[in-house]
């Protein structure tokens, strides 16, 4: 993959600026350079005062910062997002196919499609869920879904989120921030509206409660004002018009969940939570947890309760779980997957670790239980040192590392400080599973910000943009 | 409403409303400074007073010495040390707002926010005579909170416990800033109706705003027996003591749930005692006796209000060995 095949969001390989971006090229890519800065500092005001922030850890204690936004939308056409759509919701499907057999009756490995191992010696495998049953046979309630694209039909899936997917929270204010600043674009086009996104959330969660509970309290669980997305915590909850509630809001009587409330007791049954699993129950997993609520897994196995995302979810998203999935979809659903995955070398296979330790300057490797872009290696975009400490990293664990060919992300004009420039962007669409499978058209677009990297994380420094899916 | 939620709501208000105040006090020290004094110990007399009222002379002391204007108005305003400066309270205010920003409306947010932002934007610019309009800014955002509140809240158990935060804040101060002042302006009651005197209690009034009240309700000079009157007892003055248990007592009336009957015993009895009083009575009883007495029980009745609705009243206590843990568990938490 070299150089002069990356694919340009906006123009076509001659330079002709794609149908869906005509607009955008003329009202507001030809804008004067000091017009699109003046937007843009009005822009950084508005998140500011909205406190749209988050923490990266490692920095000062408190200290809030913005993700940067581009004013230049990423715009995907009907029919792009119809394909992508469909293949979103066909994987998603999978997977919860996938968990709810492996905490059941196994079928995928007793036909030999998985390895055992793979599933049961993985330490996101929690044999607590087994013979559990989830209203829905869901999950993954909320899975965020991370997508690159090579070419013009050439999705790839880089990898699934299915324990606590964060950022649609800034997919939502981007839209509303766009809307206010370019009020006269969303005229002249038919962008697909996604601010109905908490509507659908709370009706999933509202599909998740037990089937007995005529009104179902939901709440939001968050670890608190330090977490780095404790803004998107709030914020849905108060779109939601549900309560937002830390570990210690919670207690457990008699496998019931009940909140403090000023009234006295009230019981929750869905609680949409943003703690890791580790985290939820002192008395079932980390003793020393202060977030969780003790005897919470008690009563979610009684089905006093339930947890969106479910326990124990992590073993499918696992990155060397992924090199599965498409055999996942021909398994459980008899259909050829929509979305293609990376190809992906396991380090645990003898073969696969010699090459990629033979050609680590061109490859990116990352831990199979990483998120967040913590942790990686990029081999084009580090230096020798860099790569030597890594390789040291690998060969204490192969088994913990997976390497994947470094993809030509596609590239989307985007405003730096040189004026605008082309730079990588991704695609993390939000699934909701509830009796149905929804998801508003689009997702969150993430951009590396730094000429040439491919590193889109916002706690590496990546900003985001607005994503229009174009109404035919 | 979630007890936690109620006990940030509470805070948050109170917070605010201490800006202000202290805003105020503040204000007229300093408009009061001015006034040509060349009694030995003058500055100091006068700059005590409102280190007295917020409660945090001793700190002061051990950081300062003696009381200068510079000083307390830096330590008051701006010392981020000062537990009951202004900065540490409006601080202390965005912090409450937002563990609970699902609570409050988009605009209250904002403008908290806001304020937060702007106050450190011109923190370093402060000194000297730009803290004149400092001050009027602190109040003039304190309005502004409490407008957009008003006007964008809905009318359930959150604004509730905004309005119980917010008027025993301002009845706890306006009993400290009466006490502190009366006992300053006392050596000067013999000389009732002179320039000094309307000067100097015209500033008292001036900081509760209600200067103009007393020129309204009395068409007469300004004497300390009816300033404590109009401060305590009218009920039609926003910020006296009367006027602000009105609002506590009917607030507590209408919050859901049946846990606050002693929280509501404690207010209709403070309430009952100011419905009833005549300022005679009070001043031969002592009026400095009379708003220590009542100051102690407003601190009981935010104690059974505490309890009642703000804390948690079962469930699992975190060993205190673990607590200092949290903050890390926090962060490990992942984004995914």
């Amino acid at each position: 993959m070299n150089e002069f095949a990356l694919f340009d969001e906006m123009h076509h390989p001659e330079g002709v600026v794609r149908a869906q971006y005509q607009d955008v090229a003329t009202q507001l890519i030809s804008l004067p350079r000091e017009a699109l800065a003046h937007k843009q500092r009005e822009a950084e005001v508005l998140f500011r005062r909205l406190g749209i922030t988050f923490a990266v850890y490692g920095e000062e204690a408190g200290a809030e910062r913005l993700i940067p936004f581009d004013l230049i939308p990423r715009i995907f056409s009907a029919r792009e997002w119809a394909l992508l759509e469909r293949g979103l919701k066909q994987r998603v499907r999978a997977l919860n196919a996938f968990l709810h057999d492996i905490y059941h009756d196994q079928h995928i490995i007793k036909a030999g499609v998985i390895p055992a191992h793979q599933v049961l010696e993985n330490s996101l495998y929690r044999p607590e869920m087994c013979g559990i049953n989830l209203p829905n046979q869901v999950y993954a309630h909320i899975a965020g879904i991370d997508l690159v694209r090579v070419a013009e039909n050439d999705f790839y899936v880089l990898e699934d989120n299915l324990r606590t997917p964060s950022g649609v929270s800034y997919m939502l204010e981007n839209r509303n921030t766009m809307m206010r600043l370019f009020p006269d674009l969303f005229a002249s086009h038919a962008v697909a509206p996604i601010n109905h996104y908490p509507q659908m959330l709370l009706h999933t969660l509202l599909d998740a409660a037990p089937h007995n509970v005529d009104k179902p309290v939901i709440v939001v669980m968050t670890p608190g004002t330090f977490n780095s997305a404790y803004f998107e915590h709030a914020f849905l909850a108060s779109q939601m018009g549900v309560e937002l509630v830390e570990g210690k809001d919670l207690f457990v009587h008699a496998d019931k969940v009940y909140m403090h409330t000023t009234e006295g007791p009230q019981q929750v049954h869905v609680i949409y939570r943003r703690v890791d699993d580790d985290f939820l129950d002192p008395l079932a997993f980390r003793p020393d947890s202060t977030l969780g609520v003790p005897g919470l897994m008690g009563a979610y196995r009684s089905g006093g309760v339930v947890l969106a995302n479910g326990i124990g979810t992590g073993v499918a998203d696992d990155k060397s779980t992924y090199l599965y999935v498409p055999a996942m979809i021909e398994f459980y659903l008899g259909e050829k997957p929509v979305l293609s995955n990376v190809p992906t070398w396991r380090l645990s296979e003898k073969e696969d670790l010699k090459y990629v330790l033979a050609h680590l300057p061109e490859l990116v490797v990352k831990e199979v239980q990483g998120s967040g872009g913590y942790g990686m290696l990029v081999g084009p975009a580090s230096t020798p040192a860099e790569i030597a400490a890594y390789r040291e990293r690998i060969l204490a664990a192969p088994a913990s590392f997976i390497a994947q060919p470094t993809l030509a992300l596609s590239t989307c004009p985007t405003l730096v400080d040189a004026g605008i420039a082309p730079r990588h962007v991704d695609l993390r669409p939000f699934v909701l599973s509830g009796k149905d499978i929804r998801l508003v058209p689009g997702g969150l677009t993430r951009v590396a910000l730094a000429e040439g990297s491919l590193v889109v994380n916002s706690s590496q420094g990546g900003g985001t943009k607005d994503t229009w899916v174009l109404e035919d | 409403m979630l007890s936690r939620t109620a006990d940030h709501l509470f805070w948050m208000a109170r917070y605010i409303e201490r800006a202000e105040n202290t805003a105020r006090v503040l204000d007229v020290t300093h408009s009061t400074s001015l006034l040509p004094d060349d009694s030995e110990g003058a500055e100091a007399h006068l700059w005590y007073a409102p280190l007295n009222i917020s409660g945090c002379a001793a700190a002061y002391s051990a950081k300062y010495g003696a009381a200068e204007s510079v000083a307390v108005t830096r330590f008051i305003a701006l010392d981020p040390d000062n537990p009951s400066s202004i900065y540490t309270s409006l601080m202390r205010a965005r912090e409450n707002a937002r563990a609970v920003r699902g609570a409050i409306t988009s605009e209250m947010w904002e403008s908290i926010n806001a304020t937060w932002l702007e106050l450190n934007r011109m923190a370093p610019t402060l000194s000297g005579n730009r803290l004149i309009p400092f001050f009027e800014w602190v109040k003039e955002r304190s309005h502004l909170f409490r407008g957009v509140t008003l006007g964008t809240i809905l009318k359930d158990d959150a604004l509730n416990f905004i309005r119980l935060g917010t008027f025993l804040e301002r009845a706890d101060n306006t009993a400290r800033i009466l006490d502190v002042k009366y006992h300053i302006l006392l050596p000067s009651v013999k000389d009732v109706g002179g320039a000094a005197d309307y000067y100097q209690w015209g500033a008292l009034l001036r900081s509760v705003s209600a200067f103009e009240a007393y020129r309204k309700i009395y068409r007469d000079v300004i004497s300390p027996q009816r300033v404590a009157e109009l401060l305590v007892l009218r009920a039609d003055m926003p910020r006296s003591l009367h006027a602000c248990m009105n609002e506590v007592d009917a607030t507590l009336e209408i919050i859901n749930g049946s846990t606050g009957q002693e929280a509501r015993r404690c207010a209709g009895e403070i309430h009952a005692a100011l419905h009833f009083s005549l300022i005679e009575n009070i001043f031969a009883n002592g009026l400095h006796e009379y708003l220590t007495d009542f100051l102690g029980r407003t601190a009981r009745l935010s104690k059974e209000i505490r309890s009642a609705y703000l804390a948690r009243r079962d469930g699992f206590v975190i060993p205190l060995s673990v607590r200092p843990k949290t903050q890390a568990q926090y962060q490990m938490t992942q984004v995914q």
